[in-house]
């Protein structure tokens, strides 16, 4: 087991260095530049400004000078590995440090809070609906998971706005000063993964209501309540948990959508401008991030199944 | 020999006739969901393929002077405008109407994309298994370590103002960008398929009368898989959708004056608080969409999964 652990971890190096590899390489090879703007750049204007970020090395040094980094006539330029995100072209007076140190911890409460909403929501959901199969908490959950499938997350915060900003006037448009600036981003972001953890749970829970050791377990004697805590809620959550890393994952990457339309300060909302402005250092700094996490994220399930199922033994 | 064959035939065509698929034909039928599912795809795929002529307008025309008596968006059920127009006077069932084309090329072209690459690696990893299996899951865990989105937007982003991104109104760019990012679900699937049928009897009993590799995997054990890859990429397709109406909805993929779903609901935003009727059509056409293929392929999986089989 322990030994299984050691390799799943050190198995997310060679996936972060591909992943790195692979999107640098893609948006060296797309046409255009940092200096493409709205105010035309003479040619050598733009050449002095390539020559000063060493835009006009080879290939490889760029990549070096990025990754591990690189001597410099004015000392050693540091790259990602030894904590060095590089400059953004964009705001030439912050580093990429700077904008992740800023707005990456936003980006993660708002991630991790829709992640609690699907789960303190989701999962009772579908053991309700589970336990009273066709009745109307089942169709109420039903109805629930229904609106979650088919509302992308733009539109659950078109709505909510209507409703609750425009409308009633309840929460604010967009901002993020305190708890009530952070319930519409919440909600809406929350919304569809409430309805798969709900779907996943009432399934799993279905089908572990089957088997045979909840038969022997009412045939024991046991009080319904203990048999659906102990035997039932136990065992169906096992399947549930393989989905709730790569959700809280896809979560905390995947909000920029929200990020931009609720004026979230967070790190996702430059991701859109940054990939049309080439600004290299700012893209290759969320990809690694949102990289980063989804492999985390993927290895902490996979060792979490191993201690939750007897069952699964590693080699 | 020629009378007793005869004999024997008969009883084996009448167990061929309620075969397999009969079956599972039989149970979606009797699936409420599946059948309402199957009703709506039949229609989007209707308004899809003969939009065009159904519309009640060109989905580009615009008539300005026709919206001047009301400052702005025409509502709906008003001058022959069912679902009223935006504020150029474009009539926005036709519009719609037209975003139904893109979403369901979208649905389709990634499918196909996805059934290409993905099935023919997927089966020789699970065929192969070994160095060849090894590779495919290395190279699984990179794929899914690339966040799908963020990834297809760096690709249409970057490849935009090429030849190949302005292609078909800068869709098929969007098409094969999702496409590349939804193929290696198919491969994992596939592969696990043939891993598992690979160790049943009726594979044995081919090889040991010597049928080749080739004919073991085309004719017994990709068909065995049907099943399931039926499934996956009926329920894929809301993804595909979903993927497309998002980028459309940030302002990549179809360009103007194309509308795309997700491009008409960000139009509308603009006139949210006057006329919701420019976000809300087009929200609850994605909305049927998405449905409509989940409940099909929510019955299809109850349909052809065998673990399910004589339950509820």
């Amino acid at each position: 087991m322990v030994g299984y652990i050691i390799r799943r971890v050190l198995w997310i190096i060679p996936v972060l260095l591909v992943v790195s590899f692979l999107t640098f390489s893609l948006m060296k090879a797309t046409p255009g530049g940092p200096w493409d703007r709205e105010k035309q750049l003479s040619e050598r204007q733009k050449a002095l400004l390539n020559a000063k970020y060493g835009l006009d090395d080879p290939f490889m040094v760029q990549y070096i000078r990025w990754l591990v980094g690189w001597p410099e006539e004015d000392g050693f330029q540091r790259g990602l590995i030894l904590g060095d995100l590089g400059p953004s072209y964009r705001y030439p007076d912050r580093t990429v440090n700077d904008i992740v140190a800023d707005g990456i911890l936003t980006t993660i409460q708002l991630g991790v809070m829709a992640f609690a909403l699907a789960v303190l929501v989701g999962i009772p959901l579908g053991v309700i609906a589970a336990l009273r199969q066709n009745g109307i908490p089942d169709y109420a959950a039903t109805f629930v998971s229904v609106l979650g499938i088919c509302t992308p997350s733009f539109v659950a915060a078109i709505l909510l706005v209507i409703v609750f900003s425009i409308g009633l006037g309840w929460f604010p448009t967009g901002g993020w000063k305190g708890p009530e600036y952070w319930v519409l981003p919440t909600i809406a972001l929350g919304l569809a993964p409430v309805a798969v953890v709900a779907r996943y749970t009432r399934a799993s829970m279905l089908e572990v209501t089957r088997k045979d050791y909840i038969r022997t377990a009412h045939s024991k004697g046991l009080k319904e309540r203990s048999v659906v805590v102990i035997h039932m809620i136990r065992n169906a959550l096992i399947p549930v948990v393989t989905i709730l890393g790569p959700l809280l994952a896809a979560l905390v990457t995947g909000s920029f959508i929200i990020e931009i339309l609720f004026s979230v300060p967070g790190i996702g909302r430059f991701y859109v401008t940054a990939i049309a402005q080439r600004d290299y250092g700012l893209i290759m700094a969320m990809t690694m991030i949102y990289a980063a996490a989804v492999a985390v994220m993927n290895m902490v399930v996979d060792i979490l199944y191993a201690y939750i199922d007897p069952r699964i033994r590693y080699s | 020999m020629a009378t007793q064959t005869q004999v024997l035939e008969a009883p084996v065509a009448t167990r061929k006739s309620s075969g397999l698929w009969r079956d599972a034909f039989g149970r979606l039928v009797k699936n409420r969901l599946a059948i309402v599912g199957l009703i709506l795809v039949a229609l989007f795929a209707l308004v899809a393929l003969f939009g065009p002529w159904l519309a009640p307008y060109p989905y580009q025309q615009q008539d300005v002077a026709a919206t001047a008596p009301y400052h702005g968006p025409i509502p709906p059920l008003t001058d022959g405008h069912v679902l009223g127009t935006d504020e150029l006077g474009r009539d926005l069932l036709s519009r719609i109407m037209d975003g139904a084309q893109i979403s369901f090329a979208v649905a389709m072209v990634v499918q196909i994309v996805v059934l290409i690459i993905g099935i023919p690696i997927g089966a020789l990893a699970g065929w192969f298994g070994g160095r060849m299996d090894n590779y495919l899951m290395r190279f699984t865990d990179v794929i899914y370590a690339f966040p799908d989105l963020l990834f297809i937007i760096i690709l249409t982003v970057a490849f935009r103002e090429t030849w190949f991104g302005r292609a078909l109104d800068g869709l098929l760019l969007v098409f094969v960008a999702i496409g590349i990012t939804s193929w290696i679900t198919m491969a994992r699937l596939v592969r696990g398929q043939l891993l598992s049928l690979k160790e049943t009897e009726f594979v044995e009993a081919a090889k040991a009368i010597g049928v080749r590799d080739r004919g073991i995997v085309s004719r017994h054990l990709l068909p065995n898989a049907i099943g399931p890859v039926i499934v996956a990429i009926t329920l894929g397709i809301p993804g595909a959708i979903l993927a497309e109406a998002t980028l459309a909805f940030l302002g990549i993929g179809a360009q103007a004056p194309r509308a795309s779903w997700g491009s008409l609901i960000d139009d509308g935003r603009d006139f949210i608080r006057g006329d919701p009727h420019l976000v809300f059509f087009p929200a609850l056409a994605v909305a049927i969409a998405l449905l409509s293929f989940t409940f099909l392929g929510d019955g299809l999986r109850d349909a052809l999964d065998p673990k399910l089989k004589g339950k509820q």
